[in-house]
């Protein structure tokens, strides 16, 4: 017993969670506490300290290693390995062609098909990528965008042929596409529709999918792109302002999809920059979605999410010591309280991971998560002065960007959003911050190990994987049948339909596409289906 | 897109770099339709000097056709999207329009980002029929005083080369930018709500420029401010303006470039203002102007340059004795003047 | 300003790929090198490129690329210049592995920029490349 009586209370109301079995104490014997310091603890509002109170102790984040290339029946292969191999989650990479809403026959896809994740042109890809899969079993997580609304359409015809139920479907579908426009450029129509898909999505899947997780709100690739750490942690929480603004906007009640959002950050090497962004996402999403979105439902307020390590950190020159990089990284995702965690393969700066770099880089998150210690203790750095002031600071540096996209949109984050993006704003700052990272490692005044110092011991000796051209003509060959086998009378009946309810804002297009998806329309059919009416997005060059 | 299967033999072609022809075999070349030819043209009346003049007199008995329209407004008034749309539009009624759009040079290392290229493939329909617009991108290069050159050649170029309507854009910030897009046949000033840009156009002297006005982005709060105080100053300037003197109020039209929305009614009111330089004897008077502010901007760089050559040259006794205080910078101005005067043309 | 006539470059992103950090950082570190950039931007088609090439009278053209699709693109754009017989050298950068610098070089691509180039190196290469062609 300590002499706190917050804490006490706290050890009270946690002392029936589940934990781990394995001893919580140091590698010497040392017993050690749950928590340490003071509150707010894990698990209380505003969650700054962890969005669990047990944290690591009751289950250790989950290592989703981000996987998928070549064709539908590869990746299908893989997925199986997982699945015997005790895993339950299944996380799909696409190629840039499906992400981008075109097939692999498209004149846009050539030498990319297959290349970066797996091809989907059809519902037959779909059926081919989980065949003899249960999908009730499961939990898939889908990296797709644009075109997302398409892809979950397929995997919902999935589960129907194979007689799942809607409500047994668990998984995520990415699906954040405010951060397209603001980083990584995957869009297909103009921000306006295309939020209206991301809300249809989120009605359909409230009403329908109730373990589906119908946006992940994204600053991975906003980081990525060049921006600070504190725009990452502003921008990406602003678009979840945002997505709830436009949900509730379309009739759908705070809490009865909030709780259903999560986040995806990136980790840098910034140790306590990363451990103080992390912390303050929890807190401001907590304040934010109880104080100015009027959630009641505590769950609403958690933000929880998944982290992956900087791939932009990675260098070319002397891969291998990518591999120190990824470790430190990884361990600021688990003292930052993150849900679940990829790490980066070191030769990713080179071309895909072959399965060795995969490998180790998935054995470097195991050590940190078995071997270092930090799961013994929630937010094991919190009450450091240091780690507190960056958690503030990082909280003071986000709050000046939404007073500004407030501004923007007088009084509406989401229409400040929109401004934003129309008038580049965020593509303009992460321009100018990426450009002063690169200006600094070129004068000296940066370090990159390996790049700008340190440069002896680069011996060049590099295996790479290597996607063979096959799978191109593979795929083509594959999408050439279907449009061959399928009754084009439904093709263009179902498309039409499409279209139509694409021209009518009050009617849901989840169940126009799911209808065109089940005839064998491709996903580019079906996405130029909208885009007739959508239009197209071209942005405005802002360098 | 024509992404095309490895046809050409490898390695490619010994006729590596650009193929050297002369002036003449350029011109003749670009009058032909040839686009690379033209834009080589345009890259060597970009940099002056007597080849540029040799274009320009070559291109002169062939020019005179073209409309000219000079469109301008502050950084971020949506005009690139507009003459997009504009081009867009022109391109799908048949014509053949040309844009010069020009942006400013970094002041410090000569270098620019030029960012705002007109896009005319899209992203719809990859290997569309190339359209029949030509855009080209120019850096003001640090010397305003060079743009005021090079603009009016390229203008005459394009209008020699068949192009028509000729689309001057420019960001209306500095006295050159003004002069440039005033001295079109058609001047359009591009404004949009909230930045106050109606004042800011009076200061820079944009008003007196303008013919035609568009307030973009006229879905934004604050549209109709903008409107009203463009009406209000147009009511001041009623007394000396151009309304007095020809019965002719700049229209103000509303438009949403980034919807596609009014960029034909733009395009009708350019149109219409066309038709009353023609009715009015007005279109006259504008080539007039214009060739006179060539002219004298040509008289200014060269009487400069001359000045120099002088000042460093058979002139530097003069110079020498005005440094030592021997004789009067006035003194010594004037007898540099008279000595430049008797000279005659510079070589 | 020198005699030497300004170097007129185009950047951009052919097909699909949406990753425009590095090309972006190369349009500053060439215009703070005192050229002129074209800036096309992202999903571009060798047509698009090929037109604003000639429209533009480019002396360069630099394509940034990380999809692993450089072996099929690239080669692509240098067929589409020559077709147009422009003669503008092509210049390759982004995720390159060595292994397919030489490939590149021998189906006509003037440059290969590896990750980490400095400014320096950028800028030269750009040089280099344009005086090689003449």
């Amino acid at each position: 017993m300590s002499d706190r009586p917050d804490l006490d209370a706290w050890i009270a109301r946690t002392a029936d969670a589940p934990v781990r079995d394995v001893p919580f104490e140091t590698m010497s014997g040392v017993p050690v506490d749950p928590v340490y310091g003071d509150g707010p603890y894990p698990g209380e509002y505003p969650y700054t300290r962890g969005v669990y109170p047990t944290m690591y102790r009751s289950r250790l984040w989950t290592m989703r290693m981000f996987a998928g290339f070549g064709t539908a029946e590869d990746t299908n292969a893989r997925f199986k390995d997982i699945l015997r191999n005790g895993g339950t989650g299944l996380s799909t990479a696409f190629d840039m062609p499906t992400l981008m809403g075109r097939d692999s026959d498209s004149g846009w896809s050539l030498g990319e098909v297959g290349r970066a994740g797996v091809a989907i042109d059809t519902l037959a890809d779909m059926e081919d990528l989980f065949a003899d899969i249960d999908l009730s079993a499961v939990s898939t997580s889908m990296t797709i965008n644009g075109p997302a609304a398409v892809i979950l359409a397929m995997y919902i015809a999935v589960a129907e042929k194979t007689g799942v139920p809607h409500e047994k479907l668990a998984g995520t579908i990415q699906n954040d596409i405010f951060k397209e426009y603001q980083a990584q450029k995957e869009y297909i129509y103009p921000p306006r529709p295309s939020v209206r898909i991301v809300t249809d999505m989120i009605r359909y899947t409230a009403d329908e999918m109730p373990k589906w997780h119908p946006v992940s709100i994204s600053g991975y690739h906003i980081r990525e792109a060049g921006s600070t750490a504190a725009q990452e942690l502003a921008f990406t929480l602003a678009n979840g302002f945002a997505y709830v603004e436009a949900a509730t906007a379309a009739g759908v009640d705070v809490d009865e999809f909030a709780p259903r959002l999560s986040f995806f950050f990136n980790s840098h090497s910034d140790f306590f920059e990363e451990i103080g962004k992390f912390r303050a996402a929890r807190r401001i999403w907590a304040r934010w979605m109880k104080e100015r979105y009027g959630a009641k439902n505590e769950r609403s307020m958690l933000c929880r999410f998944h982290t992956q390590t900087a791939g932009v950190s990675l260098t070319a020159q002397q891969p291998e010591i990518n591999i120190a990089r990824v470790a430190i990284q990884a361990l600021a995702g688990a003292l930052g309280g993150t849900q679940s965690l990829h790490t980066d393969s070191f030769d990713e700066a080179l071309a895909l991971p072959t399965e060795k770099a995969a490998r180790i880089a998935l054995r470097t998150q195991q050590i940190v998560a078995h071997e270092t210690g930090v799961a013994n203790v929630a937010d094991p750095l919190g009450g450091s002065d240091y780690v507190e002031w960056m958690t503030d600071e990082m909280e003071r540096q986000a709050e000046a960007i939404f007073a500004h996209l407030d501004d923007l949109g007088q009084g509406s984050i989401l229409e400040g959003v929109y401004a934003g993006i129309e008038n580049g704003y965020f593509v303009g700052e992460i321009a100018d911050a990426a450009y002063r990272f690169e200006r600094e490692i070129n004068n000296g005044n940066r370090i990159i190990v390996g790049v700008n110092a340190f440069t002896d011991g680069d011996d060049g000796d590099k295996e790479l994987l290597r996607i063979e051209a096959e799978v191109e003509e593979y795929q083509l060959k594959r999408l050439a049948d279907v449009k061959l086998a399928r009754n084009d009378d439904d093709v263009s009946r179902t498309l039409a339909a499409v279209a139509a309810a694409a021209q009518d804002p009050n009617v849901n297009l989840m169940p126009s596409i799911l209808d065109a998806v089940k005839a064998y329309a491709t996903l580019e059919e079906v996405s130029m289906a909208m885009e007739s009416v959508f239009g197209t997005y071209v942005e405005k060059a802002i360098i | 897109m024509s992404l095309k299967p490895f046809a050409t033999p490898w390695p490619p072609p010994a006729e590596m770099g650009k193929p050297k022809r002369s002036i003449d075999e350029l011109y003749a070349a670009a009058r032909g339709g040839e686009r690379r030819a033209l834009g080589r043209l345009l890259s060597i009346v970009e940099r002056g000097g007597q080849d540029a003049d040799q274009i320009s007199d070559l291109a002169h008995p062939d020019a005179g056709r073209a409309h000219i329209v000079g469109i301008t407004g502050a950084p971020g008034a949506g005009k690139s999207t507009l003459v997009g749309q504009l081009v867009r539009d022109l391109v799908g009624a048949g014509k053949k329009p040309a844009v010069l759009a020009v942006d400013p040079s970094s002041p410090l290392t000569g270098g620019a980002i030029l960012g705002d290229r007109i896009r005319m493939d899209d992203i719809v329909d990859p290997g569309v029929e190339r359209t029949s617009a030509f855009i080209r991108s120019m850096a003001t290069r640090g010397h305003s005083g060079g743009l005021a050159l090079a603009v009016p050649l390229a203008v005459r170029l394009f209008d020699a080369a068949g192009y028509d309507p000729v689309i001057i854009e420019t960001v209306g910030v500095g006295q050159v930018e003004v002069d440039v897009v005033g001295a079109a046949d058609t001047a359009v000033v591009v404004m949009t709500p909230g930045m106050g840009d109606a004042v800011q156009a009076n200061k820079a002297g944009l008003l007196e420029v303008a013919d035609v006005f568009v307030v973009n982005k006229a879905d934004r709060p604050g549209a109709n401010d903008v409107r009203r105080d463009l009406d209000l100053m147009l009511d001041l300037s009623h007394m000396t303006g151009q309304e007095s003197e020809t019965g002719y109020r700049p229209p103000i039209v509303m438009a949403s470039a980034l919807n596609a929305e009014g960029s034909e009614e733009v395009w009708a009111t350019v149109e219409k203002h066309r038709a009353h330089l023609d009715e009015s004897g007005l279109r006259a008077t504008r080539r007039q102007h214009r060739i006179r502010t060539e002219v004298r901007a040509r008289l200014a760089q060269a009487m400069a340059a001359a000045a120099e050559a002088t000042m460093d040259g058979d002139g530097a006794t003069l110079l020498r004795q005005a440094e030592a205080a021997d004789i009067s910078p006035t003194q010594a101005t004037n007898e540099l003047l008279t000595h430049l005067l008797n000279k005659g043309p510079a070589s | 300003m020198s005699d030497e006539p300004q170097l007129r470059i185009i950047l951009a992103k052919l097909g699909l790929d949406g990753h425009d950090r590095g090309l972006k950082v190369v349009a500053r570190i060439l215009r703070d090198a005192g050229m002129e950039v074209i800036y096309l931007g992202l999903r571009q088609t060798t047509d698009s490129i090929v037109a604003a090439a000639e429209q533009e009278d480019a002396d360069a053209i630099g394509l940034s690329m990380h999809n692993a699709g450089h072996m099929t693109l690239a080669p692509a754009m240098v067929t589409a210049v020559n077709d147009a017989e422009l003669g503008t050298p092509v210049i390759v950068g982004g995720i390159v592995p060595e292994e397919d610098v030489q490939p590149l070089l021998d189906k006509g691509v003037a440059a290969v920029l590896g990750p980490g180039a400095s400014a320096e190196d950028v800028a030269q290469t750009v040089r280099d490349a344009v005086a090689a062609a003449g």
